[in-house]
């Protein structure tokens, strides 16, 4: 916030909400996902964890000091950047694909958009999406020390099954943080309590998913199979976490309401009808970018404007 | 340097208004082709050999031409030169015919060639506009070779199919692909908004160096500038009743 915005005079209601009390309650709530990634796969996905967020916080730290702007590393957004980016790495991934991930992270898609507040687009999914594109044989073997074998979704796009209960505790192949849905819950469950994230977009998208995997997914309604879809894959860590970006979400009521269903349709889309396994990585991206068209169309009216005139 | 010389067109075309990095022309091939430095110079060039002679016929015709007709007849003695151009490197190098593909055909519409003939060639004598030819070509030929030895560089570990990079270095296929294009792009005209705005602090007159012209429009000599706002044509068809009352107004003053 810039000195000009500040305003004096009369009582005001200060609230202790801070952009830092948010993004640490952030940070702790991604830590059950984090742990149980470092233990289900090993030193490595610690390596890469610690890695991926020492480049976040020092590339904006470097940025800010040779741009001459206010050093913000204090409000543990780049910390945020940066674990969720380390999350949707795999984990056999070398140490120098988080240094590009987290240096594409914050300069390209936060910094030179201005910094936290004005980037269009969530920087770790654009980094996770930078990396998927420039080095897909890294990005796509999920093959480590622990597991050999394809990732559930894939398995399950095969056509082969699946064992749930396995992928409700996450003990399969896959990105670091996206394998555990109790420890993501766990963790977005903290974040309701505390009123950081509501349900309005994970709900609508959730629920919008589980709809269209019913109407499209060659299943009809077998709890089987839409289980193994919600499990699988990044879409509770995409719901929880990253479609509830605050700077990357819609502001209005209506517009959460319709981008989570716009997610929804879209990751059901990808996962159903396009080539690769998963789509939750691409359908939040392309919802970043719909969300000043959504915020168009929902803007509430002001009082007295529109409607017939008297 | 003298207005409209022979080395100051060069220098204009290559630095002062680059097609690609200063006058933001000519976008489609500049994204589309630069996968490499060889393919980004191979372009540059054949659009210069067809931008030169393009140049040089129309500033020939440039009397003949009616005004009306102008943009059809400069588009035909373009895609003459190109064709010529294609078939030419379809004989003789089958690679680089090969590699840039669809995108050579497209030269005819490449907006360096009809905004030079517009702005330029149409306007001036013979040498000068063959010289503008050769020097936005260079400017362009520089450009693209430059983006295209960045993201070959950066996606192949490559320059000239050349290796650079160690052999542990694992190549990052996004700057082979589109997106890779409008990165380098970018990179590279920010740094030249950089040299420019660092020069302008320390006091010189970087005005040339920008956009070719001190900002100034109205007492501006330069036909071929793209900011220019009063148009020269317009002036000349200013009805003359206008002139006349001007002139008897005057006469009726000296009366009185």
């Amino acid at each position: 916030m810039s000195d000009l915005m500040k305003v004096s005079s009369n009582p005001h209601i200060r609230s202790r909400v801070t952009t830092s009390s948010i993004m640490l309650a952030v940070v702790i709530a991604l830590l059950p996902a984090a742990g149980f990634g470092i233990y289900n796969f090993g030193l490595n996905a610690l390596i890469l964890i610690l890695v991926t967020v020492a480049t976040t916080v020092l590339t904006e730290l470097i940025y800010e000091i040779l741009m001459h702007k206010k050093v913000t590393i204090g409000d543990f957004s780049a910390v945020v950047t940066g674990l969720l980016l380390a999350l949707n790495l795999p984990p056999s991934a070398p140490w120098w694909i988080g240094v590009v991930g987290g240096v594409f992270a914050i300069l390209v898609v936060k910094m030179l958009f201005g910094g936290l507040g004005q980037n269009f687009m969530n920087p770790a999914l654009g980094a996770r999406c930078f990396l998927l594109i420039s080095y897909t044989s890294i990005m796509c073997n999920f093959e480590c020390d622990a597991y050999t074998g394809p990732t559930p979704l894939a398995s399950l796009k095969a056509g082969e099954s699946v064992n749930i209960l396995d992928m409700v505790i996450g003990k399969t192949a896959g990105t670091i943080g996206e394998t555990s849905m109790i420890a993501i819950v766990i963790g977005a469950c903290f974040l309701i309590l505390l009123g950081v994230i509501d349900l309005k977009v994970p709900g609508s998208y959730i629920v919008t998913f589980v709809i269209f995997i019913i109407l499209f997914g060659g299943h009809g309604f077998d709890p089987a199979f839409i289980s193994a879809h919600l499990a699988g894959g990044g879409l509770m860590l995409g719901a929880f976490f990253m479609a509830t970006d605050y700077v990357t979400r819609p502001v209005t009521k209506r517009g959460q309401y319709l981008y989570g269903i716009i997610l929804g349709l879209l990751t059901g889309i990808f996962r159903i009808f396009g080539p690769s396994a998963e789509g939750v990585s691409y359908a939040i991206i392309l919802g970043n970018l719909l969300v000043p068209l959504i915020e168009k169309i929902t803007m509430p009216k002001a009082f007295g404007k529109g409607g017939e005139r008297a | 340097m003298k207005q409209n010389s022979v080395s100051e067109r060069l220098v204009n075309g290559l630095i002062k208004e680059n097609p690609t990095f200063v006058l933001m022309l000519g976008m489609c091939p500049t994204l589309a082709v630069t996968t490499s430095a060889i393919n980004g110079m191979g372009m540059g060039l054949t659009t210069m050999v067809v931008l030169a002679l393009s140049n040089m016929f129309i500033s020939l015709l440039r009397k003949v031409i009616p005004d009306k007709v102008r943009i059809p007849a400069f588009i035909v003695i373009i895609a003459s030169f190109v064709t010529v151009v294609e078939l030419l490197l379809k004989a003789y190098i089958p690679f680089l015919y090969d590699a840039l593909g669809l995108y050579i055909p497209l030269i005819v519409v490449n907006c360096i060639i009809l905004g030079r003939a517009e702005a330029y060639a149409s306007k001036n004598g013979v040498i000068p506009s063959l010289f503008d030819g050769i020097g936005m070509g260079l400017g362009f030929t520089l450009a693209l070779t430059i983006i295209g030895a960045v993201r070959e560089l950066l996606g192949a570990g490559e320059v000239f199919g050349y290796a650079v990079m160690p052999e542990s270095y694992v190549p990052c296929s996004i700057f082979v692909l589109a997106p890779g294009a409008f990165f380098v792009l970018a990179v590279l005209t920010a740094i030249q908004n950089k040299v420019k705005l660092a020069g302008e602090r320390k006091g010189k007159d970087m005005s040339k160096i920008g956009s070719g012209c001190n900002s100034d429009c109205m007492n501006c000599s330069e036909a071929g500038c793209s900011k220019r706002f009063y148009d020269e044509n317009a002036k000349a068809e200013e009805p003359e009743e206008t002139k006349e009352e001007t002139v008897i107004e005057k006469e009726e003053e000296k009366n009185d």
